[in-house]
């Protein structure tokens, strides 16, 4: 049986921020002791359906779960380890923003059985924050850093740039300051601008709110160096860890391997390279899905059966993301057939012939020029 | 069909057979001069439709009519009027178009009639499709009644206007009649000189049956309805009619006039015109310009006839979406219904995938179609550059005609090409003189006389066809403001040193691009495509080479760089399904990409360039 990887989904912010396009909705005050009951009935659910799996890592994402009360996170970790048969690695993930009332609870995460903390710190800079709507400052983004350097085994934080206005200098200044809180990872985010939030609305009445290509491209190229430099490298197109530090939980995305999604909004993909690959997805709207869960077990919205060929374009797609590429022994593994068979050949030689593109015995991967036009190298050739 | 309840009095189509009370009459005018409103005037006061029903432009029927003002199709009316002689009048009016597209159309409409009204407007003066209409009367023998419109408007100089029209056109316009349609100034002056300057008919009414086909169309409930003139003898319902150009033979089954509304009265009498049905299913049966004549006892020779209107200008029209080809073809074949003079056949381009090449009567037809197309049928449209019809002698003694730039055949097996030239009239205020002769000079024009009346220049050049189909109207308005006014007739068909100039996306030609053009002109029309297409063209994984060649010679080149950027920072577990889709609509989209060796160019960069390059 292969292992699995559990996603847990709080799905409310106190605000919304202009460039999020994830399934978050502003509130909070929520009656924790009905969503502990409804995770539960839908861990069950899962756990009657997937017996027997070994599970190598939680992560609970937003919204905001930093929302959540202690409780309803060892309640959720509780349940899991009930269900399931954990491995002795397994990394247990919570996001959090870093307002100081939510930091307030750093410790009572860390007892709840949270390893690793991952923080939406997102700019060091006060303008920037601003810009880019979040609820704290820098201050208290530096004082959260230090917290979580403190409270947890491993931490992680996310910062976005290439923001309108910013230079190459700023963001070296800023990369500067955020090497200095020890943390193993980071996860660099250039801005981009995604449909049905607020910046898109603003771009699309012609203002502009990330840098030029230029500048931004100068940027992208500076940050690999400063966190190879650092003993970073990227693993993947935006993420950059110490070797062995990778988020296992996302890994699992990115090698396209079976995880299960619970709550509101989210996507799971069960029985990969199987004959019944599934894509699973649950109701987007938080009152829906506890109703669906209150009624059925499960807060379903929809089971979609994936072809092959579907699978595999996927997999395609999540592999390429990582700097070491697609493993071509596990994609044959998985898939019973080889990658080089599915990658229209004439047009992987012209990738190749760029320099976007290259292949070694054991992996294709793309290069650093390559990553940067992955959407347009995916047209290609998916 | 007679409606009850009509308000026509009895009097307008109570059968008349009295030549010397009948006045069949045209009115001409440039676009804008107030033709349609003094139309509007004369069926008012003539009480042909109650001020109630009365709206605007009450001829132009369509919609694109009204609102460009102007008249495409000819139309009649049927009025009544009682002179201050005391007698009633049976008045003809014949609308006619204004534009040099429809020349044709003016051309029968007034071999119909015995005279004109000519409308000029006050303040600005004769215009150059005012002389074209002007010579085509003169053409039919016709008495011209000039009339001043817009009198009351304080830009009116009548004493400059009339001095313009004996200077440039040459007619006395000391009887003029100053008017103002929009407050009806003056009509009743105009509808007394129909009636005292005007002459009658001068048909035999005993002879046998001779009967103009002005025009004719389809109407969903009637079938083909035929516009005719009766010259001799009388047409009555039931008749047996044989056209003699076509040798058909038919029986009437209705017989009117307009007044303005189709009003049924079994008879038209010599000198008279109305319209008759006979059962007929496709405008194709009918020839514009035959004569109709009774079978039993027939007239023994024809009426002079037309010549054929043919179609001058060609491009492509392409649905943007593929899916809506066999609406396009659908919807041409309606409009051709009522349109003899418009031509399409089917075609295919590797660029923009099926559509038809069509051929019209000149630009504004052209323009009018693809309106009509979208507007009436609810149509996306490409159109590609618009096209001349060109003689190509070929090595072999024979000539091929040509009006499109993907047949053009092998260089090697051609003699020489001929392309067809122009007459055109231009008339400006003199301000503009200088930047119309230099374009007129760019466009390979030669002057033939250039005059001024007053402060107005009347130029006029002959000018290759191709030149001006290519944004030469765009230009011409701008640099004169929207003051210089042109027209043209078709002139003759010379020796030219054209090549056939293609546009290449990474060596490969892109077959909508391609033109022919005068060799002076080529390269820079070829830079600005290449310049155009650069920016068109969304950057890609691979640098894009644009370039635009004679045969083998590249006259002009750009290229696109490689794109620096284009990926998703974030995309985790609850995206793959998003991206997926995202991806699988991409390459859903990549059909209407067209491959150009290793890159897929949208098909709308080349729907913008041709969108850049209409006139």
């Amino acid at each position: 049986m292969p292992p699995l990887a559990l996603y847990i989904h709080w799905p409310f912010c106190l605000s919304k921020c202009p460039y999020c396009d994830f399934n978050s909705h502003v509130g909070g005050g929520q009656d924790q002791e009905i969503w502990r009951q409804a995770y539960r009935r839908e861990l069950t659910h899962n756990a009657a359906l997937l017996p027997s799996r070994r599970i190598t890592s939680v992560f609970f994402g937003g919204g905001t779960p930093s929302l959540m009360e202690a409780r309803t996170v060892e309640s959720v970790l509780n349940d899991i380890a009930r269900l399931w048969a954990c491995d002795d690695k397994i990394e247990i993930t919570l996001e959090a923003n870093p307002s100081s009332a939510e930091a307030e609870k750093f410790a009572d995460f860390r007892r709840a059985g949270v390893q690793r903390l991952s923080l939406g710190v997102q700019s060091l800079n006060d303008a920037a924050l601003r810009f880019l709507g979040r609820a704290h400052n820098a201050q208290e983004a530096r004082a959260a850093l230090a917290l979580a350097a403190r409270s947890f085994p491993r931490f992680s934080f996310d910062l976005i740039y290439a923001r309108k206005g910013q230079t190459p200098d700023d963001w070296r200044a800023e990369l500067q300051e955020a090497l200095s809180f020890g943390s193993d990872h980071l996860s660099l985010y250039q801005l981009t601008i995604e449909a049905e939030t607020v910046f898109a609305t603003r771009a699309r009445r012609g203002e502009s709110l990330t840098a030029p290509e230029e500048a931004s491209v100068l940027m992208y190229e500076m940050t690999q160096e400063m966190m190879e430099k650092a003993g970073l490298p990227a693993y993947e197109i935006s993420n950059h860890a110490r070797l062995g530090q990778e988020s296992r939980h996302n890994l699992t995305y990115w090698h396209y391997e079976d995880y299960v999604g619970i709550g509101p909004g989210a996507h799971g993909r069960i029985g990969i390279g199987t004959e019944s690959c599934q894509a699973i997805e649950n109701h987007r709207a938080p009152e829906t899905w506890l109703d669906s869960v209150q009624r059925t077990g499960v807060g379903m919205k929809q089971r979609t059966d994936l072809s092959p060929d579907a699978a595999m374009r996927e997999a395609l797609m999540m592999g390429l993301r990582l700097t070491e590429g697609i493993d071509l022994q596990r994609w044959r593994e998985k898939f019973g057939c080889d990658l080089m068979g599915f990658v229209p050949e004439a047009r992987r030689q012209r990738l190749e012939a760029e320099a976007y593109l290259k292949r070694t015995a054991e992996r294709l991967f793309l290069t650093r020029a390559g990553l940067q036009r992955l959407n347009s190298v995916l047209g290609y050739l998916a | 069909m007679v409606k009850t309840g009509l308000n026509v009095p009895e009097k307008t189509y109570a059968p008349m057979s009295d030549q010397a009370s009948i006045r069949n009459f045209s009115i001409i005018a440039h676009i804008d001069h107030g033709k349609s409103t003094l139309a509007d005037r004369l069926i008012q006061r003539c009480g042909a439709v109650e001020d109630r029903d009365m709206r605007e432009q009450m001829l132009d029927s369509m919609d694109i009519e009204r609102e460009r003002g102007i008249t495409i199709k000819a139309q009649t009316v049927r009025l009544s009027y009682k002179a201050k002689d005391g007698q009633t009048y049976q008045l003809n009016l014949m609308d006619t178009p204004g534009h040099v597209d429809f020349a044709y159309e003016v051309s029968r409409s007034l071999a119909a009639c015995e005279g004109s009204i000519l409308v000029v407007d006050a303040s600005q003066g004769v215009e150059a499709q005012t002389l074209a209409n002007v010579y085509q009367a003169f053409d039919n023998n016709h008495e011209i009644i000039p009339v001043l419109n817009k009198i009351d408007l304080p830009a009116a100089e009548p004493d400059r206007v009339k001095k313009q029209i004996e200077d440039v056109i040459g007619l006395d316009a000391s009887d003029a009649v100053l008017i103002s349609a929009k407050t009806g100034l003056g009509i009743d002056d105009v509808l007394e000189a129909i009636v005292t300057r005007l002459p009658s008919p001068k048909g035999n009414p005993d002879a046998p049956l001779k009967a103009l086909l002005v025009d004719s169309w389809y109407d969903a409930y009637l079938g083909v309805v035929i516009l005719v003139r009766v010259v001799d003898g009388v047409l009555r319902k039931g008749q047996r009619i044989r056209f003699m150009a076509t040798g058909a033979v038919r029986d009437l089954d209705r017989v009117g006039v307009f007044a303005p509304k189709k009003v049924e009265t079994g008879v038209l009498y010599a000198g008279e015109m109305g319209f008759v049905t006979a059962g007929i299913k496709q405008i194709s049966d009918t020839k514009v310009g035959d004569t109709l004549t009774d079978d039993k006892n027939p007239a023994a020779d024809l009426l002079p006839g037309f010549k054929p209107s043919v179609p001058v200008v060609f491009c492509g029209l392409f649905p943007v979406d593929a899916a809506e080809f066999e609406h396009l073809r659908e919807s041409l074949g309606k409009l051709a219904l009522n349109d003899a003079s418009f031509k399409f056949e089917a075609e295919s381009s590797q660029a923009l995938g099926f559509g038809f090449r069509c051929g019209f009567l000149g630009l504004l037809h052209l323009e009018i179609i693809q309106e009509r197309l979208e507007r009436e049928f609810n149509l996306n449209l490409i159109t590609t550059a618009p096209s001349v019809i060109y003689k190509v002698f070929l090595t072999d003694g024979s000539v091929k005609e040509l009006h499109n730039p993907v047949d053009m055949p092998d260089p090697v097996r051609i003699e020489h090409i001929e392309e067809p030239w122009i007459k055109a009239t231009i008339l400006t205020p003199d301000e503009y003189l200088g930047g119309i002769l230099a374009l007129c000079n760019d466009r390979r024009g030669e002057q033939i006389e250039l005059t001024y009346v007053g402060t107005r220049a009347m130029l006029v050049y002959r000018l290759p066809l191709n030149e001006v189909v290519f944004d030469f109207y765009d230009r011409l308005k701008s640099i004169s403001r929207g003051y210089a006014s042109f027209d043209y007739t078709l002139d003759s068909y010379r020796d030219g040193d054209l090549v056939n100039m293609s546009i290449l996306v990474n060596a490969e030609p892109v077959d909508a691009l391609g033109v022919i053009v005068h060799r002076a002109n080529a390269e820079k029309r070829g830079r600005m495509l290449c310049e155009r297409l650069k920016e068109l063209i969304p950057k890609q994984l691979f640098k894009i080479a644009i370039q635009a060649s004679i045969g083998s010679r590249v006259i002009a080149r750009e290229t696109i760089s490689a794109l620096r950027k284009d990926v998703t920072a974030k995309c985790y577990g609850g995206d793959i399904s998003r991206k997926r889709k995202l991806l699988d609509k991409q390459k859903e989209g990549k059909k209407r990409m067209r491959q150009f060796g290793e890159v897929e160019i949208p098909q709308s960069a080349f729907i913008a360039a041709l969108k850049m390059d209409d006139r």
